[in-house]
């Protein structure tokens, strides 16, 4: 359920020379589950930016983002005790109830941060998940050490080979998994989806306007109509998602 | 009578404060964050006569104090807005809605007012002749004063419902477009649409949204708005509906001030959902702040 609200920057911090995690105190409880994303607004634009949940408490929720535009880019220069206005509660959540006993979580870049929130509502139905991340380089690579905190041992590729195994996601898939779950560039969920012998949801970026359904600005074709990917996603079925654009 | 109430063509709003088309969809969304009763009314999402997809995306572009759309007139087809929309909305709103109708010819417009006008939600037929981001269509109805009159013709033989002519900004003159639209039996125009603009990726180096070209709304709109409200108004004897970057009770002053009767307030609504109720809480402080008893006051304009 859509709430407005005011969060303090705790901490904003680099991870990598690319992304930077966001920590932010506040009334968090309108986020119901992993998958889905809250819109934040940035002193001096016009347009909140979207950002998938990488992990919710009660009073805090934490976001983890690439600098990707000005907005962005103002944003990470944003220091902690800064007040943000932000919309949470936004957008559908990955269905857990599908995981069955080994599924596979695969993160391409900044796709990684939502599904660290999914491993640990797995975790809490006593699922543990393999996990899959790709970056492109070994400076590039972020949030290892949390998933291994949770227990787990991610696999990971860098496209140049300097960290990891040499190569893509698609190139360090196991085949044995109940069901997957994806996050990041399309490319990477186009080729997951084609690889995979069994059925996923992937969480799709899109430049949205409102991020609560308003708009329009988001739409995409699928095979069951047209659906906004702010409202009805950005969580797909693998069988939903057409590939056409 | 209260002190918000005005009268929009013969149909009394608690407040003159109405959420334009193509930023509130049909309600729904906004019904789960607020009592959309509140409102003095707001318009429907651009309806025509057979379901569109709209454009490709991005469909959206940010620009200083403001956005660009070209969302593309995406809306289920009026079949379905009359089946499952107006029924789902009477749930949740008792008040009359606008709603806001558009074409890609003469006879698209007749004929989705008529279905239309049997509807009893359906207070106000809002015509929209000028969506910038339809190619064939939309705004090209709207730059010219014999099309403009034609439609307007087209769509008053099929209802007895007050029609409302939503008026393009990107023309040289928009007084005789909407001196045409009174001549040929509008009962009131709401400008401005969208103001034609664009915006460039410089990595990629090609346009950011995918149609090229969008609509500006924000709050970089509103003095262009407020101006050509302005200049409508004193030319014409129907009433004016303002709207362009609206986005707070001064700014509903304003329009008001220069001639509106009601207001619109369109792309605040994406950034702040409650922006509506916002605005018409504070319009009592407001208007008292600059001595304003009853917004009848203001009605036509105050110079």
């Amino acid at each position: 359920m859509l709430t407005e609200g005011l969060f303090t920057i705790a901490e904003n911090t680099p991870l990598t020379p690319r992304v930077s995690r966001l920590r932010l105190l506040g009334d968090a409880s309108a986020i119901d589950g992993p998958g889905q994303f809250v819109q934040i607004r940035i002193p001096g634009f016009s347009l909140r930016r979207p950002f998938s949940v990488g992990s919710k408490e009660q009073d805090s929720l934490t976001v983890c983002y690439q600098a990707v535009g000005t907005g962005t880019e103002t944003l990470r220069g944003l220091p902690p005790g800064e007040q943000l206005d932000l919309l949470t509660g936004l957008g559908n959540c990955f269905d857990l109830s599908r995981a069955g006993q080994r599924p596979l979580l695969i993160g391409g870049g900044t796709g990684a941060s939502p599904l660290l929130y999914l491993a640990k509502e797995l975790i809490s139905r006593e699922i543990q998940a393999q996990v899959l991340l790709g970056f492109g380089t070994r400076e590039d690579v972020f949030l290892l050490d949390e998933f291994q905190a949770l227990g787990l041992s991610p696999i990971v590729t860098t496209a140049d080979g300097s960290f990891g195994i040499p190569g893509l996601v698609t190139d360090a898939m196991v085949r044995e998994h109940s069901f997957f779950y994806a996050c990041g560039p399309l490319p990477m969920l186009r080729a997951v989806s084609r690889k995979s012998p069994v059925g996923g949801q992937m969480s799709l970026e899109a430049r949205m306007g409102c991020g609560f359904g308003a708009c329009m600005g988001c739409t995409i074709r699928t095979s069951r109509g047209p659906k906004r990917v702010c409202r009805e996603g950005p969580v797909f079925d693998k069988e939903e998602l057409l590939w056409e654009d | 009578m209260g002190r918000l109430s005005v009268s929009l063509c013969g149909i009394e709003l608690d407040n003159p404060v109405i959420a334009a088309s193509g930023t509130f969809g049909y309600g729904a969304e906004f019904a789960e964050l607020y009592d959309i009763n509140c409102l003095g009314a707001f318009s429907l999402k651009g309806t025509t006569l057979e379901p569109r997809f709209g454009n490709p995306g991005p469909r959206i572009a940010e620009t200083p104090a403001g956005m660009l759309n070209a969302v593309g007139l995406q809306n289920p087809g009026v079949r379905a807005v009359i089946a499952q929309e107006l029924p789902r909305l009477s749930r949740f709103c008792h008040k009359k809605v606008i709603a806001n109708v558009s074409g890609f010819s003469i006879e698209e417009y007749a004929r989705v007012s008529q279905l239309l006008d049997s509807q009893d939600q359906v207070g106000w037929l809002e015509i929209n002749i000028s969506c910038p981001n339809v190619h064939g269509g939309g705004m090209s109805f709207g730059t010219d004063p014999q099309a403009a009159a034609a439609v307007t013709r087209a769509v008053r033989a099929v209802t007895k419902k007050p029609l409302i002519l939503k008026l393009s900004p990107n023309v040289t003159d928009i007084v005789s477009i909407a001196r045409a639209c009174e001549d040929a039996g509008a009962d009131a125009v709401s400008l401005i649409n969208t103001l034609m603009g664009m915006r460039i990726d410089l990595r990629t180096r090609r346009p950011v949204l995918a149609n090229t070209t969008g609509g500006l709304s924000g709050p970089a709109v509103f003095p262009v708005a407020l101006r050509m409200v302005w200049q409508v108004s004193r030319a014409v004897q129907i009433p004016v509906v303002g709207l362009g970057g609206v986005q707070s009770a001064e700014n509903v002053l304003e329009m008001l001030m220069a001639g509106a009767t009601a207001v619109q307030v369109g792309a605040a609504n994406l950034t702040d959902p409650f922006i509506c109720p916002k605005i018409i809480a504070a319009l009592p402080e407001v208007m008292d702040r600059y001595g304003i008893r009853s917004l009848s006051e203001l009605t036509g304009g105050t110079f």
